[in-house]
């Protein structure tokens, strides 16, 4: 097997809180090869953001290792680090909160295009156009304050501003739970889309089980910290060994299912 | 960003639309006009004497309010001194703004220690009144009009450094923050352009109150005769027409007049500014 995208490794964060010690994240390790898609699912608190987030360098752990494509990116700091973000990016769930609110969409494209010299001022709106139209949508939205354009369309701003550095890995933090169900629909496969043509890895981090068997190829379940099961996407759903992806299972509606194994056997 | 076009003109139109911010912004724009219409109206020097001394207001065409002990123009004071204290007010202002912001975003956003030696220097100078230290600063500096607005400056930086940190403080832990540190964004970018300008409008609401505060600590070491000789201010109009306040007391009423429309314009704008922005705020 060759080398994986990302390898996480024992990672541990520990939240205190009034004396009291919560586990974060208890002796995490996680792989993603490239081109994969790895759901990661668990209940509420369970510590699938804040996994995302210490992989994405946004929060520090307290131990543990992350590898990423050949680098330590766990070690890196200042610009090294600034210089790897390009090839992992991060869409947030809440489309309202994850734009300055004085930013245009031009803006929003042009800052990481500007930051890693990836396209010259003349080049970037031609750059932003082709950004907005791999995610569906107009060039005209360009010039439009980010916050007045609707949740659905800010969510695929968000992911043309992930794609804008062309990166291998993109960590997606409850991406679609803040999208109502028809719009969610769209953005999954639009997701799809960009991985088969970009050959892009996704972590995929939700608490809808549903919506992770639809996309990833192998899912992690965590609960109160600890990864409590890995496995392939069918298997898990289909067999869950651990309690809590029996719980997860047990709360996916049922014609929910069935519609997803169809597509799952579509796609395979 | 580079086109934060929008914001501004919205909270323009809601001030615009609150009764206290237009108040406010004729008042201003009627003393602006008068600062800047008295070197057209009132050339010459207004501490030169120019008529019989202690005219009494409405009685001679030349000095429509009348001259003080020494026979200068009281209008033309009045006029010349809306001037210097509009703009001692305002670079005062400015000047704590700019530092206030500065320290308490960077205290803000560094967090740690730089937080903490920080906020203890603004805690060292909010134990002293701000008056007392300006008029501290100005007895040993000496008594200019960059002394004054500096002095003044002094005591009001604290009040923006706080709000500033405040605002900071929760902005840093927003999404988009972890969005452009994602893109790679130096942390000093990101204080400036990403934190700093959300940061801002509770503070610059703030700067018409510190604008009133700075005009009225300016009256008061002029009145004392802390205030820069060379220039005609109300507070020294006032501390003139002291010595005559029975026999001539609109000598000093003129000029408070001057004063409490400056303070109660500045005041109704930065009314109508923090209803305008907090409207903003209830908007999702």
């Amino acid at each position: 097997m060759r080398a994986p995208l990302l390898a996480v490794q024992g990672l541990t964060k520990t939240y205190r809180s009034g004396g009291r010690e919560v586990k974060g994240l208890d002796d995490v390790s996680l792989s993603v090869a490239a081109g994969e898609t790895i759901g990661l699912v668990g209940p509420s608190g369970s510590g699938k953001s804040t996994l995302a987030r210490v992989v994405m360098r946004l929060i520090e752990p307290d131990a543990g290792t992350i590898a990423f494509g050949g680098e330590n990116l766990g070690a890196l700091n200042g610009k090294a680090l600034r210089t790897v973000r390009k090839r992992i990016q991060m869409v947030f769930q809440d489309p309202s909160a994850a734009f300055n609110p004085r930013a245009t969409v031009a803006d929003v494209l042009a800052d990481p295009l500007r930051i890693h010299g990836l396209a010259s001022p003349a080049e970037r709106p031609r750059r932003i156009a082709q950004l907005l139209d791999s995610v569906g949508l107009s060039a005209n939205l360009a010039a439009r304050p980010v916050h007045a354009v609707s949740g659905g369309q800010r969510q695929r701003v968000a992911i043309a501003r992930a794609l804008a550095t062309e990166p291998e890995l993109i960590v997606l933090d409850e991406a679609v739970s803040a999208l109502d169900v028809t719009v969610r629909g769209q953005v999954l496969d639009l997701l799809v889309r960009l991985q088969r043509e970009r050959g892009l890895a996704y972590l995929f981090v939700s608490h809808d089980l549903a919506v992770v068997r639809a996309v990833s190829h192998r899912i992690a379940i965590m609960d109160r910290g600890r990864i409590v099961e890995t496995g392939p996407a069918g298997t898990v759903v289909a067999d869950p060994q651990s309690e809590t992806g029996r719980a997860l299972v047990a709360a996916i509606p049922r014609l929910h299912i069935s519609h997803l194994n169809r597509e799952a056997s579509q796609n395979a | 960003m580079n086109a934060p076009i929008n914001a501004p003109i919205n909270i323009l139109g809601r001030l615009l639309r609150s009764p206290a911010g237009v108040a406010g912004l004729a008042l201003l724009a009627l003393l602006a006009l008068a600062a800047l219409s008295a070197p057209l109206l009132f050339p010459g020097d207004p501490l030169a004497i120019a008529g019989a001394p202690l005219t009494p207001p409405f009685t001679d065409p030349a000095f429509p309010l009348g001259t003080d002990r020494l026979g200068r123009n009281v209008l033309a004071g009045l006029f010349h001194g809306a001037q210097a204290s509009l703009a001692v007010g305002l670079a005062a202002a400015a000047v704590s703004i700019v530092a206030g912001a500065l320290v308490g975003t960077i205290a803000g956003f560094a967090g740690g220690l730089a937080d903490e030696a920080l906020m203890r220097v603004v805690d060292a100078f909010q134990t002293v009144p701000g008056f007392l230290l300006a008029l501290a600063f100005v007895s040993v500096a000496g008594a200019s009009l960059p002394v004054v607005i500096l002095a003044i400056a002094l005591g009001a930086w604290t009040g923006p450094a706080r709000l500033a940190r405040a605002e900071v403080l929760s902005i840093r832990e927003r999404d988009y923050v972890a969005a452009a540190r994602v893109i790679g964004m130096h942390p000093a970018e990101i204080a400036l352009r990403e934190v700093l300008p959300n940061a801002l409008p509770p503070v610059l609401a703030l700067a018409a109150v510190i604008v009133g505060n700075a005009v009225l600590i300016e009256s008061a070491l002029s009145f004392l005769g802390l205030g820069d000789p060379n220039i005609v201010t109300w507070g020294s109009m006032i501390a003139e027409g002291r010595n005559v306040l029975r026999s001539a007391p609109f000598l000093s009423i003129v000029p408070g007049i001057g004063l409490v429309v400056t303070v109660l314009g500045v005041y109704l704008l930065a009314e109508g500014l923090s209803d305008a922005l907090a409207s903003r705020k209830a908007r999702p």
